[in-house]
């Protein structure tokens, strides 16, 4: 559908039947989009509907087999990222492409520093002082000599914004921008946003969060498969109806599951645990068939339980009583017992991403697999090929690298592997990030399954939807300390959010 | 339940893993060196000349094997060549003042884990970089092995022992005997035990494995073990052909030992690679430098024809897997 009353302005930039086929995977077939002054164009689909293609086509990463460019109306060519830069156009990456060890100036002006009096040197006051100018016109207050790496994830985004804006940057491409942002500086990043527009600057951004594509988007346009679906403002569609879009079929997203009526006898029981990664007086308790949510802000301690738990990190006092008995050591002594960690990093800690997807599956259930110490290729292949079937892995064989499979497929191979080693209590940290909606209830159904047959699963997530809807009952964090529990009966957002905010 | 797998996928590039493909290129190699050579040279074909590149082949492959696995777990070991002079000298006094080779043996094997096993507390505990800490352990033990030597030369030993390195059973050298006992054993350790896949495993992505449940730190200070203990068993044979110890012998064995595993298709970044392939990388090794010396070729070519190897090799191997991701 066109938007009406748009169709007669030109777009600042138009991209008209673009396609691009890799080996075996169309990535995008044929598609059109039209990009207006001033305007924040969001950009929805699954995981490998081809939005990353297109922001890779855009920003001259990738060439196009077949389409055409057009900017402010007249023919372009958009072959390089040279090509994309010199027409205004700056990607902000999800990890960012500043060099650590250098501060916000050097950052900011990396390869084009105002030169020196003498002949090779760096003007470092022009530099500082352009820097300073650029940062408080995107409101952002800060000193610009501090180098990066002391920067948090925030600060170094808004560099990144200053230097696109210090390329004269007209058109921003934002790849899910406030995946790992607090609500606070969320609320910035929007304010910056809505602030760019006024300036004239146009930006696609590319989020999984609906709440942001109402809150920011004049415009969605969502793909499939490669293809592009259709373009909507906001005010004309309905969350569901996006969803319908995206997936192309009704997905329940209320992830329906048999809550445990009562549940098992206590399988975890973590008793005054506080350890050096800033975790303190935990107290927790997980029982057999359950689904326990641990919530709370991003950096309020989740994570660090959950690695203190597996052993992954140091514990100072405390105890971790698994099956009546108590538990310490490293990870191999935890997944021994019988505990699973499915980790937030699924890339860099959950696998390892250029083995098969067979080894990935049977490396922790060697010892089950193999008691005698003697491995079987055959008989770990027969294993692999029993989990890629049970839990519908799409890939072509166990011998397909793992690294090549997508979000959801390569966290069903994370789960796969605590499966094959007979795992009691699965960890769950951010099951669900930056997987499909149609993957993510495939997941929950999964984990559903596991605590139905007497495991039990404690569940971090950001997403509160999720844990109200999955979970029997939540522990919510606040600064390293549970700040409260909540039971199926109390679990609502509202309720988490409260808990998890600071003077609440 | 929404179904996601009709996702499109590319087909299975190939019926030969990645693995397969590298080893056909190097017996290929192999095949190509030794024809060229057989055309160029008549000798070259001679029984003697054969069981010799074997025997020659052997003492760097039994350093390379175990230096395979370390390189497989993404370390190094730059300790192996001095480990062979302390061992060796070791394992020979031993033998010189108690008279009994079994007693040597199991020293020089004793003395080269006990290395190995200090480089493993040294990248475990105390987490130096495997390069630096055993690239350290180098100086140290040549430290140790020329003050206690004292430009001595140990010299003469049984001629029982002596058998070990120069003897020869149904026609054939014992090196070449025991080369083929520990191509076995260390084929059937990688490949075949459960030991073997964690070694692999914690090659990939030493973070997920350990986060997989893997005894890391077990698995790396065997690792550096099997490494030291391997270089302790060529000291023994070291010894037992040359019939003498000096403090110097080390230091022409590292650097062949790491081109064996690098011509041999393992990757120092870890996690690919096969102990067959470093036998097949040693002989390539030796095979090249036989065909040198049968060929007249001056013996000062030699450094430079095998750096070229070694870059050839890992050029083509980087290449190929590159294609096939």
């Amino acid at each position: 559908m066109n938007v009406p009353g748009e169709t007669a302005a030109t777009p600042l930039l138009e991209l008209r039947g673009i396609s691009k086929t890799f080996p075996g995977v169309k990535a995008l077939d044929d598609v059109s989009f039209a990009l207006y002054a001033s305007e924040v164009h969001m950009l929805l689909g699954e995981n490998g509907a081809g939005k990353s293609s297109l922001m890779k086509v855009l920003c001259g990463a990738y060439q196009a087999d077949a389409g055409e460019f057009f900017y402010k109306g007249d023919r372009v060519t958009i072959a390089s990222t040279a090509d994309a830069q010199k027409l205004g156009i700056a990607v902000i990456f999800q990890e960012f492409s500043l060099v650590p060890y250098l501060d916000i100036a050097q950052n900011i002006f990396l390869g084009r520093e105002p030169k020196g009096r003498i002949p090779g040197t760096i003007d470092r006051r022009k530099i500082l002082a352009d820097a300073k100018r650029l940062l408080e016109s995107i409101g952002f207050d800060i000193d610009p000599s501090i180098t990066v790496n002391t920067l948090g994830v925030a600060q170094q985004q808004m560099v990144e914004i200053a230097k696109a804006i210090s390329q004269n940057a007209r058109i921003l491409v934002m790849d899910e921008p406030t995946a790992a942002l607090s609500d606070r500086e969320t609320e910035l990043l929007f304010a910056l946003i809505a602030k760019l527009k006024a300036d004239g600057v146009s930006i696609v951004y590319i989020s999984h969060r609906m709440a942001e594509l109402f809150a920011l988007g004049d415009r969605i346009t969502v793909l499939r498969d490669g293809r592009r679906i259709d373009g909507v403002r906001p005010a004309d569609v309905t969350p569901d109806q996006l969803v319908r879009m995206m997936v192309g079929r009704t997905v329940d997203m209320t992830y329906p599951r048999n809550f445990a009526d009562k549940p098992g006898e206590v399988l975890l029981a973590v008793k005054g645990l506080t350890a050096p990664s800033g975790i303190a007086d935990i107290n927790i308790e997980v029982r057999r068939g359950e689904i326990v949510g641990l919530c709370g802000l991003v950096g309020s301690g989740r994570s660090e339980v959950a690695r203190a738990i597996f052993g992954a990190d140091p514990v100072a006092s405390g105890e971790i009583v698994f099956e009546g008995k108590a538990i310490s050591g490293e990870p191999d002594m935890a997944a021994r017992r019988g505990i699973a960690l499915i980790p937030e990093s699924r890339k860099s800690e959950g696998l390892a991403l250029l083995r098969s997807v067979g080894d990935n599956l049977v490396v922790s259930a060697l010892r089950k697999l193999f008691p005698s110490g003697l491995f079987d290729p055959r008989s770990g292949q027969r294993t692999a090929d029993g989990l890629i079937r049970q839990l519908r892995i799409a890939t072509p064989s166990a011998r397909q690298t793992v690294g090549l499979l997508s979000g959801g497929n390569q966290q069903k191979v994370v789960i796969g592997k605590w499966l094959a080693a007979g795992a009691k209590l699965f960890i769950f940290d951010e099951p669900t990030r930056g997987i499909d909606v149609g993957a993510k209830s495939e997941i929950f159904a999964l984990i559903d399954r596991l605590v139905a047959e007497g495991a039990a699963a404690l569940m971090i997530s950001s997403e509160q939807v999720e844990i109200c809807h999955v979970c029997d009952r939540a522990y919510v964090m606040r600064e390293g300390r549970v700040a409260g529990h909540l039971a199926r009966n109390e679990l609502t957002e509202e309720n988490i959010v409260r808990l998890g905010m600071h003077h609440a | 339940m929404t179904d996601i797998t009709k996702e499109t996928l590319s087909p299975p590039r190939s019926f030969l893993s990645q693995d397969a493909i590298q080893l056909f290129y190097r017996l290929l190699a192999v095949f190509l060196i030794c024809a060229v050579l057989a055309v160029l040279n008549d000798s070259f074909l001679s029984l003697g000349n054969i069981l010799n590149v074997l025997r020659q082949a052997s003492l760097t492959f039994f350093i390379a094997s175990g230096l395979t696995l370390v390189v497989l777990t993404a370390g190094l070991d730059l300790s192996v060549g001095a480990n062979v002079a302390l061992s060796a000298c070791v394992a020979g006094t031993v033998i010189h003042t108690t008279g009994s080779p079994v007693l040597g043996i199991l020293t020089g094997l004793a003395c080269g884990g006990v290395v190995g096993l200090l480089n493993g507390i040294m990248v475990t505990a105390l987490r130096i970089p495997s390069f630096i800490a055993t690239y350290g352990m180098l100086w140290v033990l040549n430290g140790l092995t020329y003050w206690y030597m004292a430009g001595e030369t140990l010299h003469g030993f049984p001629a029982g022992f002596r058998q070990i390195g120069s003897g020869y059973l149904f026609g054939l050298p014992i090196p070449v005997y025991l080369l083929l006992v520990f191509l076995g054993i260390g084929t059937v350790f990688a490949q075949r035990t459960i030991w073997g896949q964690e070694i692999y495993a914690i090659g990939a992505n030493p973070v997920a494995a350990r986060l997989s449940g893997i005894p890391v730190t077990r698995r790396l200070l065997l690792v550096y073990a099997v490494s030291g203990t391997m270089a302790g068993l060529a000291s023994i044979i070291f010894l037992s052909r040359l019939n003498s110890a000096e403090a110097d012998i080390g230091e022409s064995l590292t650097l062949p030992a790491i081109a064996a595993v690098l011509i041999g298709g393992t990757s120092l970044f870890g996690g690919v690679g096969t102990v067959f392939g470093t036998f097949i990388g040693a002989l390539i090794l030796t095979l090249v430098l036989n065909g040198m010396n049968l060929l007249s070729v001056s013996a000062n070519w030699q450094p430079l024809v095998t750096g070229i190897i070694v870059i050839l090799a890992v050029w083509l191997d980087m290449k190929t897997r590159r294609r096939a991701q």
